[in-house]
């Protein structure tokens, strides 16, 4: 009989957050599948409906959505190879003893905790303006032209900006799985005469196994809805140059009142986020019995 | 010789990692020291590092032109009352699953895991409408309603990994001498779980304050928290960088507080448990 008690106790206990997440995302997501099948839009109420598969089409065939995602992929991808490789790097060094390493490693993580619309606008103005930007100035100094980089490299701006952001996470990260390295393993191998090099491809690059594939599941996951970095340096542009699948939803959505083609973009953001999310889930599970 | 050779080493790794320290370091910094410039200093080229004046000005001009404060206290009331309210909601749901698993336990897990996963996006249409309708938009229990129901899933997963941690005899005992579960929960489980607790709490708390996807487009004037405040500094006329640094160091500073706090706790948070 108590056991009975406290199962139902436990189950009460838990059915508010489970009632929070399914009216919260799973209703929300449910009714963005039933409006992405509907004609939905404020610019023109007259027109409605079912709507079958024409918002699929709408936003697949705009030219839009093919640069949408591939700047969405190239984002990623350029964000996790400057994170995850120069992760690594800089774990292995904070890693080494150095005066001062308690201080320096918060100077290094902090700018993790900088809000995106902050890092963005610093780096839009204070860094990268042409005219009065200190990478304009450092040009100068080496001789070069000032370099326009929001308006001839968007793309490449945010994934600095974003890479910026979260290097000091994949660092942290590594950093604390490389301290959970076995130092006798290291010391007998370098007895046994192996270098630096044979110990890092040997020793510890697969140590980090792991944590590489943790960094690169989260990083995927935020980085395929990045968005206010967008918003606040080059809306998308020039032209959709630098637009990614979730500015292009929100564009479709609030600024051109299109609710069925934005429905169907979040839907095709969505599928594009479970095939990651899969991967990441399963790892999860894994450690879960592990 | 080889004492001589061991310090040669440190003395490099040192000097390597302070530049690297600094340079990742070195935008923070020059927003802060550009809070402090004329607004003339602030655009000079070639840039003045130092400021001539330390004036205090921009801090002044932001508060009396655009009400900063009034956005300070939005983010401050958004971000602890989504993370303490979480904790309300979320602390029995890691409860039950930690301590009284049942067969469907690891699905829910799974399931709330992959509520997170789902990007923001696919939610915002149903969410913007619904919000219009009922007059959330721009209000500020609705956007403390957002960040909770997606920060949830982290706070359970997070609370779940260190309650496993704690001896289910100890619960026991408790209730052996009659407490009841609430007791069991307030009386027990949480002082002993108090630094998980706590941690949970302020990544919380981070996350909810830097949050720039909701906000941005639920958020307009009255409920607007720094993140869309500042956001408003990305338009031509809006270009005073002494003014948008001081506007920025006041919204970065509490929190990277928080965030060097909790620096540790940070990478278990973020990872789902999967790295300690």
């Amino acid at each position: 009989m108590a056991g009975y008690q406290m199962k139902r106790t436990a189950r009460i206990a838990l059915a508010p957050s489970v009632l929070l997440l399914i009216v919260g995302m799973i209703v929300p997501l449910a009714t963005t599948l039933w409006l992405s099948f509907r004609f939905y839009n404020f610019m023109n109420p007259t027109l409605g409906g079912f709507a079958g598969l024409s918002n699929y089409e709408f936003f697949l065939t705009d030219p839009a959505f093919l640069q949408a995602i591939i700047n969405t992929l190239l984002l990623v991808g350029g964000v996790l190879a400057i994170t995850v490789i120069g992760g690594i790097l800089l774990g292995l060094l904070f890693d080494q003893p150095m005066w001062g390493r308690g201080i320096a490693r918060l100077l290094m993580i902090a700018p993790f905790f900088v809000m995106p619309t902050v890092s963005a606008l610093v780096w839009k103005n204070m860094l990268m303006h042409p005219g009065y930007g200190l990478f304009a100035w450092i040009a100068m100094k080496l001789g070069l032209p000032p370099v326009e980089w929001l308006s001839n490299y968007p793309l490449l701006s945010i994934i600095l900006i974003v890479a910026w952001q979260w290097l000091p996470f994949a660092t942290l990260i590594f950093l604390t799985a490389l301290q959970s390295l076995d130092h006798e393993q290291q010391e007998a191998a370098r007895m046994d005469g192996a270098g630096p090099f044979d110990r890092f491809i040997y020793i510890i690059l697969p140590h980090l196994g792991r944590a590489i594939t943790v960094v690169i599941l989260i990083e995927t996951i935020f980085i395929l809805a990045i968005f206010a970095e967008i918003f606040v340096t080059t809306s998308g542009g020039p032209g959709y140059a630098s637009t990614n699948l979730p500015y292009l939803i929100y564009v479709q959505a609030l600024m051109q009142f299109d609710v069925g083609a934005a429905s169907a973009g979040a839907i095709i953001a969505v599928v594009l986020a479970n095939i990651v999310a899969i991967f990441a889930i399963r790892l999860a599970g894994r450690n879960l019995t592990a | 010789m080889k004492h001589r050779r061991d310090v040669m080493v440190k003395a490099a790794t040192t000097g390597l990692g302070w530049l690297v320290a600094l340079l990742l370091f070195f935008p923070i910094l020059w927003t802060v020291l550009t809070s402090f410039k004329t607004e003339v200093e602030a655009i000079a080229f070639p840039p003045a590092f130092w400021p001539e004046g330390w004036t205090l000005e921009n801090y002044f001009q932001v508060q009396e032109r655009s009400e900063y404060f009034s956005h300070f206290l939005n983010s401050v009331i958004i971000s602890l009352g989504s993370t303490i309210l979480g904790m309300i909601v979320a602390i029995p749901a890691a409860w039950s699953m930690a301590f009284q698993p049942g067969r469907g336990t690891r699905h829910v897990l799974m399931w709330m895991l992959s509520t997170k996963m789902m990007p923001a996006v696919g939610a915002l249409v149903p969410i913007f409408l619904i919000f219009k309708s009922v007059g959330l938009l721009d209000n500020l229990v609705g956007i403390t309603l957002i960040l909770l129901i997606g920060n949830l899933p982290i706070m359970v997963w997070m609370l779940y990994t260190y309650f496993r941690e704690i001896p289910s005899d100890i619960l026991e005992a408790a209730r052996m001498d009659g407490a009841t579960t609430l007791k069991e929960l307030v009386y027990v489980l949480l002082p002993m779980s108090l630094p998980g607790v706590a941690s949970t709490m302020l990544l919380n708390i981070i996350l909810a304050w830097n949050e720039s996807f909701w906000t941005l487009s639920l958020t307009a004037v009255k409920a607007a928290p720094l993140t869309a405040f500042i956001a408003s500094y990305s338009s031509p006329q809006g270009l005073f960088w002494a003014k948008l640094s001081a506007a920025s160091t006041l919204a970065i500073l509490p929190i990277l507080v928080v965030g060097w706090i909790s620096q540790k706790q940070l990478v278990r948070g973020l990872t789902f448990g999967a790295v300690k």
